[in-house]
């Protein structure tokens, strides 16, 4: 049995404690809204938070997370002004294509705003190129940071 | 498929009453404008669209399209609403189940819609007006329908389309409905939010690999690496032994294993200890170089010549002088951001199959194949797809899965790995092509032959569509469907399928494949000319006037006649394609010849009326991006018939840091009939990228990916 704890509730999951925590989060917890891109931390669409700092779900052994807690998509505090910036700049701007990506970017995004309240174009590169996009959003990701950024200034 | 002209056939409602009207088109021409309407809920007929209006006047629009991020179901409402009279707010959307023709590829969708879908909200609108003025015994004129809602404006009386819905179906539908003038649209060509985003944004969009049936178990698949193995030998106990473990599958021809558990992981895990062993054939010797020497030798030899106009040889033969180069472009996969999946449930009395697809009908059909059940047992689920790009118009994930699942009682649903989904992709094939031009003094053409080597796509995907002659009518793009008018003009088509792999559809199609090979050769003889490479294709496209609009208006928003910034060099590219017109151009930076910085791309686009102007400008960057991403990085090698690139770290993806500085894309105003949006960026982009770095670099770029170090090589031999 792992115990983890994830949007603020603790779960013991009857796994082997090399299990990514992303298998953990999407067939033994259910919450989907964390995708599956590539398996080896390249590709960055598991993105979750850790303790609030965005981390790759899918090669973290859930083993390993021990008293941390765990922040998904689903449970992001929505009355937080930087998670509600974000959300609402990325609506606002229709960044999403087909959307795969997107839990993703707005985790990664999150996580850049707490740490960086108002990033350069060089500073959301570099925290962002982690997090690939398929159908090539970038230019409007770009632009959503800068106006999240805005909002919560 | 029984069509069925406008007509008025009526059956019983749903319960509850209201009114469901269905459109829809041939499917045999992705061109065709005129729909047909009829009203019936159930039909034995198999309608694109539907609308549906219950007494609680809540509105459904059932869409015939699959929404894979190219935000069709956002200007699908929008045509449909305009007509209709209700905001975008007020409707909820559902996927049109199979039997459905319609099939989302080939940038078709929009043109397809254009008009059945506006018909349909005219015709649903004018039975619910006429409902209105015979229950206020008023003329119809006098009424009118906005917001879900129609008014008497003289005595301010209103009912919903709900209350109205009831009797709004008992009445004959328009023949041809009353369609709004483009100066009335209130919705067309205004940016609208898509209504997919915010599910989108907040991770509860369901695509095909979240879906969660009671009772399913999750398998991964290893299929044969060398196409046409089939397994001779596995380690079942020790798969079994892995915790989590339940079922070791073989498919039935033997030619993938899947390891089902109660999770991926464990899955994962099992199929790493079952390690099949596979059958070798002749497929195991195919590398490479085998493939790209099967095309070189076909640029002699016979071919296909589809409509020629003149004698090129004659020309060419006679003039002034000549100029011929050969280009190559590399197999490609699709590696969609969400990786292949699919999940069945198989039972005796039928069979539900949730997945992603650009061709439901195909699903059910192998479904019913491999389960032996009627077409009607199988229930297709179409689910959001993280990325199509061609890929979702394959189907074999689906028969595979339904092989494995129909040897377990429960839902199965099927992940690929990202190393089986880049492995044992379906690829876009590789081509060499050959141009020759005949020159006049000023170094014009005068005539031009262009030799195309390389599979035929539509034989395999659709053959009654591949021509007599054996041509693949894709492969006109650029070429014969082009904004340039040749004199003279013959194109050849020499058949190579590749051996050890399976070919297939990849954004853009045969644009992009014909445009990086016309739109470099055209440079290269502008350059070669001494004539600035914008004025060069102008000369070409003169007759043009939509061609010449968006080159115009490309050159000015970009400064192209303006000195180059220091460091910097721009390179143009024209483009008719999917019914739309496209000038691009790219500045770049190249500091050493394996660095591309690309400062900033300048789009003109004419792609006739425009139905959401935001989501075409975003199709656009996107578009660029994923072309732009193919062209420096991508190419698919073989390796004794095993793929070789398998995961974001072999199959490079453009990223943020990577991708351009700055977009900028300007929308011609225009009210011809709507073109394809969806690939034209992709097309665009590796021709206005090579030209720009050659135009850096002093050489050209006449082999992809433009990184490759054979466009070095073959510099430094000449
Ligand atoms: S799935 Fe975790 S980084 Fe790609
Ligand atoms: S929106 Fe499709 S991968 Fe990013």
């Amino acid at each position: 049995m792992q115990t983890v704890r994830v949007n603020g509730q603790t779960h013991s999951v009857d796994v082997d404690p090399d299990t990514p925590l992303l298998w953990v989060l999407r067939d033994v917890l259910g919450l989907n809204g964390t995708k599956f891109g590539c398996g080896i931390a390249q590709c960055g669409v598991c993105t979750v938070h850790l303790d609030g700092h965005p981390v790759r779900a899918c090669n973290l052994p859930v083993g390993m997370i021990g008293e941390r807690s765990v922040t998904t998509i689903e449970g992001v505090d929505n009355a937080d002004p930087i998670v509600h910036a974000v959300k609402k700049a990325w609506t606002n701007l229709d960044v999403v294509q087909c959307g795969y990506c997107q839990p993703g970017q707005v985790m990664a995004a999150i996580g850049l705003l707490k740490t960086v309240p108002n990033p350069t174009d060089e500073q959301i590169d570099s925290a962002m190129s982690g997090n690939m996009c398929r159908c090539g959003t970038y230019m409007r990701i770009r632009k959503a940071i800068h106006l999240a950024a805005g909002e919560t200034a | 498929m029984t069509r069925m002209p406008l007509t008025t056939r009526r059956a019983a409602l749903f319960g509850g009453g209201g009114l469901l009207l269905a459109t829809l088109w041939p499917s045999a021409s992705p061109r065709a404008s005129t729909g047909m309407l009829v009203e019936n809920a159930t039909a034995p007929f198999a309608p694109n669209a539907y609308i549906r209006i219950t007494p609680d006047n809540s509105i459904t629009l059932i869409l015939p399209n699959i929404e894979m991020g190219q935000g069709i179901y956002t200007s699908s409402v929008m045509l449909i609403a305009e007509e209709l009279g209700v905001d975008l707010a007020q409707i909820e959307i559902e996927a049109a189940p199979p039997g459905s023709a319609e099939i989302t590829g080939g940038s078709t969708s929009i043109m397809t819609e254009w008009k059945p879908l506006r018909e349909a909200g005219a015709a649903a609108r004018t039975v619910l007006v006429q409902a209105a003025a015979s229950r206020w015994n008023v003329a119809p004129s006098s009424c009118t329908a906005a917001s879900g809602v129609v008014s008497h404006t003289p005595s301010g009386r209103t009912f919903t389309f709900g209350e109205l819905a009831t009797e709004a179906a008992k009445l004959p539908l328009p023949k041809e409905p009353t369609l709004k003038a483009a100066s009335d649209y209130s919705l067309i060509g205004k940016s609208q939010h898509r209504v997919d985003s915010a599910i989108k944004v907040n991770g509860t969009a369901v695509f095909g690999i979240d879906i969660n049936v009671p009772g399913q178990k999750i398998g991964t698949v290893a299929a044969s690496p060398v196409m046409g193995g089939t397994v001779r030998s596995l380690d079942r106990d020790a798969a079994m032994a892995v915790r989590g473990v339940v079922a070791v599958l073989v498919n039935e021809p033997r030619d993938a294993v899947c390891v089902v558990a109660e999770h991926y992981w464990a899955a994962h895990k099992g199929l790493q200890a079952l390690r099949p062993v596979w059958s070798e054939n002749d497929n195991a010797h195919v590398n490479t170089q085998t493939i790209y020497d099967q095309l070189h030798d076909g640029l002699k030899g016979p071919a296909i010549i589809p409509s020629p106009k003149g004698d090129a040889d004659a020309v060419i033969a006679k003039s002034h002088s000549t100029y011929s180069a050969v280009y190559q472009q590399p197999m490609l996969a699709h590696a969609t951001m969400e990786p292949i999946n699919c999940t069945a449930h198989v039972r005796p009395d039928g069979c539900d199959v949730w997945v992603g697809t650009q061709v439901a009908d195909r699903a059910q059909e192998t479904a019913a194949d491999v389960t032996g059940l009627p077409k009607e047992k199988i229930t297709v689920h179409s689910q959001y797809i993280g990325g199509g790009f061609g890929r979702r118009l394959e189907h074999e994930y689906i028969t595979q899965c339904v092989q494995f699942a129909k040897q377990t009682s429960y839902p199965l649903k099927i992940v690929w790995s990202r190393e089986e989904d880049i492995t044992r992709d379906r690829y876009r094939p590789a081509y060499v092509d050959e141009v020759t031009a005949g020159l006049d003094e000023k170094g014009h053409v005068t005539a031009m032959k262009h030799r195309i080597v390389g599979p035929a796509v539509v034989a395999r995907w659709d053959p009654p569509e591949l021509t007599k002659e054996g041509y693949d009518e894709d492969l006109s793009v650029a070429t014969l469907i082009t904004s340039y008018t040749y004199d003279v003009y013959r194109l050849e088509f020499a058949r190579r399928e590749a051996p050890g792999v399976i070919t297939a559809w990849w954004r853009g199609v045969g644009g992009t494949r014909g445009l990086f090979v016309v739109e470099n050769f055209i440079d290269e003889l502008a350059v070669k000319a001494g004539i600035d490479p914008v004025a060069y294709r102008r000369e070409l496209a003169k007759d043009n006037a939509r061609a010449v609009a968006v080159l115009d208006r490309v050159a000015k928003d970009s400064d192209w006649s303006d000195p180059v910034p220091k460091g910097r060099a721009r390179g143009v590219a024209l483009q008719f394609a999917f019914g739309s017109y496209m000038a691009t151009v790219a500045e770049i930076e190249m500091q050493t010849p394996e660095t591309v910085i690309i400062h900033r791309v300048t789009a003109a686009v004419d792609c006739g009326q425009v139905v959401n102007p935001d989501q075409v400008v975003s199709q656009i960057e996107g578009g660029l991006i994923f072309g732009f991403s193919a062209a420096l990085y991508n190419e698919i090698t073989l390796e004794n018939g095993r793929v070789q690139e398998n995961n974001f770290n072999t199959w490079r993806v453009m990223r943020m840091n990577e991708a351009p500085r700055r977009i900028d894309v300007h929308l011609i105003a225009s009210t011809e009939d709507p073109g394809g949006i969806g690939e034209v960026g992709t097309a665009a982009a590796a021709p206005a990228l090579a030209n720009a770095m050659a135009s850096a670099q002093g050489h050209r770029y006449r082999t992809l990916p433009l990184l490759s170090s054979r466009n070095q090589e073959k510099e430094a031999a000449r």
